[in-house]
């Protein structure tokens, strides 16, 4: 069951590119993220035979074709239950889900909690970029309110899911956040990720740039990406922007955004980060929102919990000692036998 | 009516003689919280043990449990035994033992004239008797004289006999059942030790409740052999059965067994993702319970991520088996599609009960047939195996397993309510004479390529990911009939849609040869699939012991169907199909043979009566 290779394989991330063509719109932030996956894969030393991509529908969901691992392309919000079905069924496979906020949180959203609440060993990589792209532009469960679009002409009257949120609430015990264009960040994020025994989710903020191009430019491009970032790192304080002077202050149970050197603030009074914290904590950062706050980034949260597929072995080798191997025979001459002579 | 012994002295009783049947039926009928299947199924071990052929049905309501007393709330357990074969639990009973007013109401109508009632007059008080919307007490205003009635106060009779035991009230009052089992194993000469040897089991923790049970169910006994009730005891002689060792089975229970047993035979641990639902959660909790067979159930959130993850176990190379009644089976349709599409193996029972929406849960129908063979979107060809009995249940799910694997195919096992909550005893097979699964996963990456087929069954080879050499992607979209690679090509799609349905079409290579019960050609053949066997197959043979040229066929495959049944129909003047549904066999065959073919169709929620399949057959014939 030791997923991680003995020797060190000589792969290199070109061994993970698939012959299919990558077809995704030209300017599409799933080619950064295609990129970054392909680039960690070899550091993982994990075999490739033993790495499984599974995706539901959606622009996303064509990731399996362009890695040369096992993948399989499914249904509809559907790849976290046969990510699990798999996992379960071979523990020994490092098994990743990807889709997107339509897949994952409106069809699939049954499914995404419940992997999360099992904390099936399985990473699921969520690329949320607020819109359907494959059906070419509906709103998504991300679709901020009153957003407009092709089937809502006259604005979204629907609030936004937070994915961290529903993370959380579901009891996940990994949840990040990350960036198609922030490649370094993506990539630590994703060893992270691998690292992590049980459920590990990170909510991607993705530009389509065809159906909802600058969803997040508020947040990426160059002038503001200092400001409007804020990176959560294990152990230090949140402070942010171009000049690290800003940060992030507990103040009853809300966070407001203070200037260090100014009102008397001093680093001392910034927030120090923890992911192993309770997730309420988790759970007020995740809340944090541009333009009043900039967009937290990183692990929210990561902490220790039986994980699934190792309790369901357990569970099984308990038995066997006690009961023995499983004996047919035994089994079907059990209960109240007679013979007919 | 008063008893038929009152009269007769103490030393005659001590001579009861027995008077020897051939056949009975009893429907033991009370409250939901009156224990009746409990004490259906203890007299069925006895029965079987005793040497008779049997089949049960139990009769419960959806409720859990409905107001006590109410008509809603009535909990019946029918068991015909005999000492010839069994195929049906009986049209009507010859004895009903009725423990209050509701079920005495909701019953009667099924006694024949003349039939046996043994009542518990315990529970005929007033509020009873107004909650069974009774105006009058039946036992007193005459309304019962076409019966055989024995009055019995098995509440008091159960309350004297437990006296001093420590019981509490309710307690005692939940014993009477076990008063009311004692005196029907008196009656009917059965043995009390296997009851007794389950009671101590069952309360190994519960010592009073143990000993309070027995000695109710003692009383019951013994209460028959002084009272001066009955004239004499009944005996039904042991049947002739093959010999060999048996247990009693239901076809839930068979199914699971079948699969630890397909496990066993292909070397493939199974993988069992399942969803709550009357009537397959049976099969779901026995294979739950045998952690030590390498066999993993996992009950997932929905009925969707329940065939989901046991195609995604399959496509790490177990057995994937999903269980569930006709509205999930509704919900698993696209992930079918799905395993269809990318040809891997997985099981999908439906346990077939009254429909459309939630219908009725614990009624049984045959409503599904069309939904399994036709109910996904394109052309999406799936096996179709149906089970005719309880222990069938246990090839079937075997036979299920085999032919997936074999075909690379998801397969569709149909059982329904009948089958799987009725219970008939099982010559217990000998592990060793089983026929071992073929697996062969692929391992070698030379000349690989993912839809690359079979020559004889088509199917594509399985590969488990982990594999070196061999990682490929699968998934939903049309794929190029070689390499697997997306294809929109529209050639392409057509070899492809031809090439599954052909693949499917080549289980039929496999089958054996049509059993037909009867003549090979006449007059009339009754086709008939799943539960309904046993009804069809004993109205056939009183219709052939009065003279009547009727054959009849099962068929144990619905799609593809048997290569010689387009043949055998021809060869028949008349083509019958009775079916618990508005006709889907029949439309099927009258499709596929166009033969002028008739249905006999009920959808009551019950099976087939004998007399009635009789009745209908004689018409039409």
């Amino acid at each position: 069951m030791n997923i991680v290779a003995d020797k060190k394989p000589q792969l290199t991330r070109k061994d993970f590119q698939s012959d299919q063509e990558v077809r995704w719109c030209p300017g599409c932030g799933d080619y950064s993220i295609l990129a970054q996956v392909q680039k960690v894969m070899p550091e993982l030393n994990v075999p490739r035979e033993n790495v499984v991509f599974i995706s539901g529908i959606g622009c996303s969901s064509r990731f399996p074709y362009y890695m040369n691992t096992y993948g399989f392309h499914s249904i509809h919000g559907r790849a976290p239950a046969i990510a699990t079905g798999l996992k379960t069924a071979r523990p020994d496979l490092q098994v990743w889900v990807v889709t997107g906020d339509g897949d994952a949180l409106s069809i699939g959203g049954n499914h995404f909690i419940h992997t999360l609440r099992k904390n099936v060993d399985v990473k699921i990589l969520l690329f949320n970029n607020r819109i359907y792209g494959l059906t070419k532009g509906q709103y998504s469960p991300t679709s901020e309110f009153g957003k407009k679009t092709k089937s809502t002409p006259y604005g979204s009257i629907d609030a936004p899911f937070n994915p961290l949120h529903l993370g959380l609430g579901a009891g996940a015990t990994f949840v990040a956040r990350s960036i198609d264009v922030e490649p370094q960040h993506l990539q630590m994020v994703l060893h992270r990720m691998a690292e992590h025994k049980g459920s590990a989710f990170v909510e991607i903020f993705q530009n389509c740039n065809v159906f909802n191009d600058g969803a997040y430019f508020n947040i990426t491009e160059k002038p503001v990406k200092d400001d409007m970032q804020l990176r959560l790192e294990h152990g230090k304080p949140l402070i942010f922007g171009k000049a690290k002077n800003r940060g992030i202050r507990l103040k009853g149970f809300t966070m407001e955004a203070v200037t260090i050197g100014e009102d008397g603030v001093t680093e001392k009074d910034i927030l120090v980060w923890d992911e192993k914290a309770e997730p309420s904590l988790s759970f007020l950062v995740a809340e944090l929102t541009p333009p009043n706050f900039p967009a937290p980034i990183g692990v929210f949260r990561a902490v220790d919990r039986p994980v699934h597929h190792e309790l369901e072995v357990a569970q099984r080798a308990a038995m066997k000692k006690t009961r023995g191997e499983g004996d047919l025979e035994k089994l079907l001459n059990s209960g109240d036998t007679w013979q007919v002579r | 009516m008063q008893a038929n012994a009152a009269t007769a002295d103490a030393t005659e009783l001590k001579k009861k003689g027995r008077q020897e049947v051939e056949t009975v039926t009893i429907r033991f009928c009370g409250d939901s919280g009156d224990g009746m299947q409990l004490t259906g199924s203890e007299f069925t071990r006895a029965s079987a043990i005793a040497g008779n052929d049997l089949q049960t049905f139990p009769d419960y309501p959806a409720e859990i449990r409905a107001p006590a007393g109410t008509l809603p709330g009535v909990s019946g357990f029918q068991i015909q035994f005999s000492q010839s074969p069994v195929y049906t639990p009986g049209d009507q009973p010859d004895v009903l033992v009725a423990m209050n007013p509701a079920a005495l109401k909701t019953n009667l109508g099924d006694l024949p004239s003349g039939g046996m009632l043994l009542v518990n007059t315990g529970a005929f008080t007033e509020p009873n008797l107004l909650k069974a919307g009774y105006k009058t007490n039946p036992l007193t205003d005459g309304s019962l004289s076409n019966y055989r009635v024995h009055e019995v106060d098995i509440s008091k009779l159960t309350a004297l006999s437990l006296e001093g035991s420590g019981l509490s009230t309710k307690e005692v009052s939940r014993a009477k059942n076990m008063f009311a089992l004692g005196l029907m194993l008196w009656m009917y000469n059965r043995p009390t030790e296997p009851t007794l040897r389950f009671l101590r089991t069952k309360f190994a923790t519960k010592a009073e409740i143990a000993a309070g049970n027995e000695k109710a169910l003692r009383a019951g006994y013994n209460f028959g052999e002084t009272t001066e009730l009955f004239a004499h005891t009944y005996e039904v002689k042991q049947a002739a059965i093959t010999p060999g060792k048996y247990r009693n089975v239901s076809g839930n229970e068979a199914l699971a067994i079948g699969f630890l047993a397909a496990s066993k035979l292909s070397g493939l641990h199974g993988f069992l993702g399942s969803y709550p639902i009357t009537p397959a959660s049976d099969i779901l909790h026995e294979l739950s319970r045998h952690k030590n067979f390498d066999f993993i159930t996992f009950q997932a959130e929905d009925e969707i991520a329940a065939v989901n993850a046991a195609i995604g176990a399959s496509f790490g190379g177990r057995l994937g088996i999903t269980t569930s009644s006709g509205p999930g089976v509704a919900l698993k349709q696209e992930a079918i599609g799905l395993a269809v599409m990318t040809e891997l193996p997985v099981i999908i029972c439906n346990i077939q009960r009254g429909g459309p929406s939630t219908g009725l849960p614990t009624k049984t129908e045959q409503a599904d047939l069309l939904q399994a063979i036709y109910g996904r979107n394109g052309e999406c060809p799936v096996p179709v195996i149906a089970a005719a009995s309880p222990s069938d249940c246990f090839e079937v799910a075997i036979e299920a397993a085999r032919m997936a694997v074999r075909y690379m195919t998801p397969v569709f096992l149909l059982s329904d309510g009948y089958i799987a909550n009725g219970q008939e005893p099982w010559r217990i097979p000998d592990v060793q004479a089983l026929k071992p699964i073929q697996i062969n996963f692929r391992t070698d990456p030379r000349n690989f390529f993912v839809y690359d087929r079979d020559p004889v069954t088509l199917a594509r080879a399985w590969v488990k990911p982990g594999t070196p050499g061999l990682e490929h992607r699968i998934g939903g979209l049309e794929k190029d009939f070689l390499t697997g690679a997306v294809s929109y090509d529209p050639a392409n799609h057509e070899k492809m849609v031809r090439i599954r349905a052909e693949k499917v079409a080549r289980i039929a290579q496999d089958y054996p040869p049509l059993k037909i019960h009867g003549n090979p050609e006449g007059e009339t053949l009754v086709v008939g699939w799943g539960s309904t066997y046993g009804a069809i197959t004993q109205a056939v043979t009183e219709l052939r012991q009065r003279g009547r040229s009727v054959s009849s066929v099962h068929l144990r495959y619905l799609n593809p169907l048997h290569s010689e049944l387009g043949a055998l129909l021809k060869r028949f003047k008349r083509v019958v199909v009775p079916e618990l549904n508005l006709g889907q066999l029949l439309k099927l065959l009258r499709a596929t043979y166009l033969v002028d073919a008739q249905g006999i169709n009920k959808v009551q929620g019950k099976p087939f009566k004998v007399s009635e399949l009789v009745a209908r057959i004689s018409e039409l014939h």
